[in-house]
């Protein structure tokens, strides 16, 4: 059978009155993508095993590229084009991705864990390779020449040394695939993120590479600053109506009684949905969705008081019973060196709950058909999962719901967008319509996802030489899965848990020094992680799930930090210090390089002068992370205010290795954009809430980074391995800031601040305890 | 319910909406236009604007009613026969945001400054965008942009 398109263009037209009359079919960057949402010939996912559920040539020559993955910001579409159009010899701009969708793409786990260039690319790769090897198997035939003769630029198979264009010695792989059957069976290995597959075609040597490792422009981004990109927030499907939710009046309350008499006067207003304490609007346009759901007047039970004061939240931390404990290192016998040091070094850090907060409140559209196919289109970042878990929550087979992934705004992990298509389902189901819900601001950063509060305490000792002979790490923290990452089942999401359905599938996640951090060498180490109960079992605001680099921000802080508070009792200049504890060369080599970039002047701080009483105080600060197999220093330059405890940063310089770069364009503004995200994590975020509810509610109330924050000078060390396989890069950058701001600080004033973020009253207590001294 | 007629990128539009209602669920769910997006719905982060006689106005603290004779144009009415204004080559060509749900308020608001002060200081600069947000991060790229597009300006003026 010839490979061919999912679907027709006459197909798709056909559909396409009905179901997705907002793409416009004359744009064509959104095209591909609408392809594969019209009309599929099957909506049960496509088998890893065959070529063509990854690779389709148009007889125009245009490779159709389809991934389980989605593209959440950060430039992985291109980079997916890269590394198809390197393998194929194409034109980069000939390869269009679909993404995403569970009709139409495998499985890849979605997007997590920063793996979507180190894990799932891997099957694309190795797919398209052998795409090529197929390919050029035919052209031989077709052509009366061996392999080894033939070669492939720009989609043209030529005779070597052919004349160009002579149509006798060369064929195109869009005739080719016209022609032959490029089914033969890949051999599949792994699933989920892991999935991947491999047939006779072997990928090219990186050495050979001229497409992989170019600054490629993002091709999602024209579309996007010109206007003509469709994010789901754009999905308009015919009928719908939309939606609103309406949230209990805090943790634990129970829906007693509605009145919706107000509601009623609003022309549009269609009804209120309420399913245990699940409560919701629906109406003809979204004004009078948004009106109607500040009309109905909804009697709740009173909250329950399950949050302790904020002010007692690491006090309450610290004596809470814990749940479950993990010795993640262990090393001699630190025990007895802290009994017998010269000097020991102790210190405790601490950092809140944060919200994922993202630009857009999460949005979605369902068209549910509970005797029939229900369609979800949702930003979720991994949409197999959420077609399992809305199958389970609609009581129907996997098999007859679809996802869509089309781009939200950002994610940074389980952001809410999940529960936010949940809300929709169950409306959709209730109306009998299909219904688009998008959260209002609140909704998002009170009612949204959180990153868990983490403490760690920490220890070290030094003998009297000042050598640094022992450190123990000890975390109490709420889990980073308490909702768990996967949002594969129907109590996953908090809408459900609202109709009473149990969050069963939540997992202690630790806060832990060991795994993924940089590989200190001390002679006696011990590292614990205990993790806390979540404060409320069901529904609660101030439930946890994976925000941006799980725990690393959080543990990276108290590491990273406690590294300067040893090196300065050591009295070592900070690298130095880590330096003379490393031994792994590219974990060396990134601190080196963002040394060198920084003019890191080497001495021990706090710098000299720093208790003056001058009103501005400046310093330097380094801050280490790794991740699995990628390698980040980042060196902050800051200003403090010391009459205001005000901190600027005025430099950032951010030394990077995550071995084989595909773009180094697209990597460096992932970069620079996760230093600006997470200083405002540093500084700024941090959930706030009362004993029955959390007060963040929006962008006064949960400030992040803006303009006036960010520093005068950005700068970016991009090292470079083509020998090695690529890493992840999503994350790891966003690890290590808020303990270089920190340490920074302490170079400047001689104060150390020890609780994220690092706000202005924070540190003027900081600095009125050094004055004290 | 009422008529109201919008004059939006050029065209003349009547609706049958709620004069109270905000302009941007008009301009979104009865005109089509995308760019205009709910972030926060209190003013506090500008994905939502759009230019009201080229001021950088926040479309979902404005209601019909009061949009009613004014001259509204929105990000899909800044390209001119295909050809993309020159703020917007220039946030092309820095290669600037992530995910670009936001990209609407800067891009508009980028667009208003310079059309009043084509050589904004850092420090003006950074004032005319204190009160919009992009929750990723890419405020490099962004500042790396507007300069790029007040040189840009200068060159062609």
């Amino acid at each position: 059978m010839a490979p061919k398109l999912a679907v027709s263009r006459r197909e798709f037209v056909k559909d396409a009155g009905g179901l997705l009359i907002g793409f416009s079919l004359a744009d064509s960057a959104v095209l591909p993508r609408v392809l594969a949402a019209a009309s599929p010939e099957s909506i049960a996912a496509p088998s890893p095993s065959r070529l063509d559920s990854w690779l389709r040539i148009d007889k125009e020559g245009i490779v159709h590229v389809f991934t389980g993955k989605p593209e959440i910001g950060m430039g992985v579409s291109t980079a997916y084009a890269q590394i198809v159009a390197e393998e194929l010899d194409v034109p980069v701009d000939r390869v269009v991705l679909v993404m995403a969708d569970t009709a139409t793409t495998t499985n890849q786990g979605g997007v997590g864990g920063s793996t979507s260039i180190m894990l799932g690319s891997k099957p694309l790769r190795n797919a398209a390779a052998n795409a090529r090897y197929m390919l050029t198997q035919l052209a031989s035939r077709r052509l009366g020449v061996p392999v080894e003769q033939l070669d492939v630029t720009d989609g043209i198979v030529s005779v070597k040394g052919s004349a160009k264009g002579d149509a006798t010695k060369s064929v195109s792989y869009a005739e080719l695939a016209s022609a032959g059957d490029l089914n033969d069976a890949l051999k599949v290995s792994g699933d989920g993120f892991s999935l991947n597959v491999v047939g006779e075609g072997k990928p090219k040597d990186p050495s050979e590479y001229t497409v992989v490792g170019r600054p490629v422009p993002r091709e999602d981004l024209p579309p996007k600053i010109l206007g003509h990109f469709k994010y789901v927030t754009d999905v308009r499907v015919l009928g719908m109506l939309h939606g609103r939710v309406i949230r209990p009046s805090g943790v634990g309350a129970a829906f007693v009684s509605l009145d919706d008499s107000s509601a009623k006067a609003i022309p549009a207003y269609v009804k209120t949905v309420v399913k245990g304490n699940f409560v919701g609007v629906v109406a003809e346009n979204e004004w009078a969705a948004i009106q109607a759901a500040k009309a109905v007047k909804v009697t709740w039970t009173a909250p329950q008081r399950a949050f302790p004061e904020q002010k007692d939240l690491y006090a309450y931390m610290r004596s809470a019973q814990v749940k479950a404990s993990k010795e993640t290192l262990r090393r001699g016998d630190s025990a007895a060196a802290l009994t017998s040091a010269a000097k020991k070094v102790e210190a405790s850090y601490e950092f809140p709950f944060q919200s994922h907060a993202t630009m857009g409140p999460g949005c979605a559209v369902a068209d549910v058909h509970t005797d029939g196919i229900t369609t979800v289109w949702s930003g979720g970042q991994k949409p197999h999962d959420l077609q399992k878990g809305f199958a389970e929550l609609l009581r129907v087979p996997i098999d007859t719901v679809r996802v869509i992934w089309a781009e939200d705004a950002g994610s940074y992990g389980r952001p809410g967008f999940e529960d936010a298509a949940a809300d929709a389902v169950l409306l959709s189901e209730a109306a009998g319509k299909p219904v688009r819900v998008q959260w209002m601001r609140e909704d998002m950063t009170a009612w949204g996802t959180k990153g868990p509060a983490v403490l760690c305490d920490l220890s070290a000792a030094l003998d009297a030489q000042g050598e640094a002979t022992a450190v123990e790490f000890t975390s109490r923290a709420f889990s980073g899965g308490e909702t768990h990452f996967r949002p594969g089942d129907a109590g996953n999401y908090l809408g459900a848990q609202l109709t009473g359905i149990p969050n069963t599938s939540g997992v202690d996640e630790f806060a832990q020094w060991g795994v993924e951090s940089p590989p200190y060498v001390f002679q006696n180490v011990l590292a614990t992680a205990h993790v806390i109960p979540a404060f409320h079992d069901s529904a609660s605001p101030l439930r946890t799930t994976h925000l941006r680099d799980p725990e690393g921000p959080a543990t990276s802080f108290a590491v990273e930090s406690f590294m300067d508070e040893i090196a300065a009792a050591a009295g070592a200049d900070p690298i130095e210090f880590r330096l003379k504890h490393l031994t792994e060369p590219r974990a060396k080599a990134v601190l080196a390089a963002a040394a060198q970039k920084a003019g890191w002047d080497t001495r021990t701080s706090p710098k000299k002068g720093a208790s003056s009483s001058g009103d501005v105080a400046t310093g330097r600060g380094i801050g280490l992370s790794t991740r699995n197999g990628t390698y980040v220093a980042t060196v902050a330059e800051v200003e403090v205010n010391r009459k205001t405890g005000a901190v600027r940063v005025t430099r950032f310089v951010c030394a990077h290795d995550c071995g084989l770069i595909i773009n180094p364009e697209a990597l460096r503004t992932t970069i620079e954009a996760n230093l600006i995200q997470s200083l405002g994590r540093s500084l700024k975020e941090e959930v706030t809430f009362d004993r029955s509810n959390v007060t963040s509610m929006d962008w006064v109330t949960y400030p992040v980074a803006r303009a006036s924050d960010v520093p005068d000078r950005v700068e970016v060390v991009l090292i470079n391995h083509p020998e090695l396989p690529s890493s992840g890069a999503g994350e790891p950058s966003s690890r290590a800031t808020a303990a270089a701001i920190a340490n920074a600080v302490f170079d400047a004033t001689g104060a150390r601040v020890r609780q994220a973020p690092l706000t202005p009253a924070r540190v003027k207590a900081a600095l009125d305890g050094v004055r004290s001294l | 319910m009422s008529v109201a007629s919008l004059k939006v990128n050029g065209r003349v539009h009547k609706v049958d909406v709620d004069p109270k209602c905000p302009l941007l669920y008009v301009l979104r769910d009865n005109l089509e236009l995308n760019n205009p997006r709910f972030g926060c719905g209190v003013g506090q982060c500008g994905a939502c604007t759009v230019l009201v006689d080229n001021h950088a106005v926040r479309s979902c603290q404005l209601t019909v009613a009061s949009a009613v004779g004014k001259e509204i144009v929105t990000l899909e009415g800044l390209e001119n026969a295909g050809k993309p204004h020159p703020v917007q080559a220039a946030f092309i060509a820095e290669q600037t945001f992530q995910c670009g749900y936001c990209l609407n308020g800067w891009v508009m608001t980028t667009k208003a400054l310079l059309d009043r002060n084509p050589s904004p200081s850092d420090v003006e600069m950074r004032n005319a965008f204190e009160s919009l947000v992009c929750r990723c991060g890419s405020h490099v790229g962004i500042f790396a942009a507007v300069r790029r597009a007040s040189e840009s300006a200068k060159r062609s003026a």
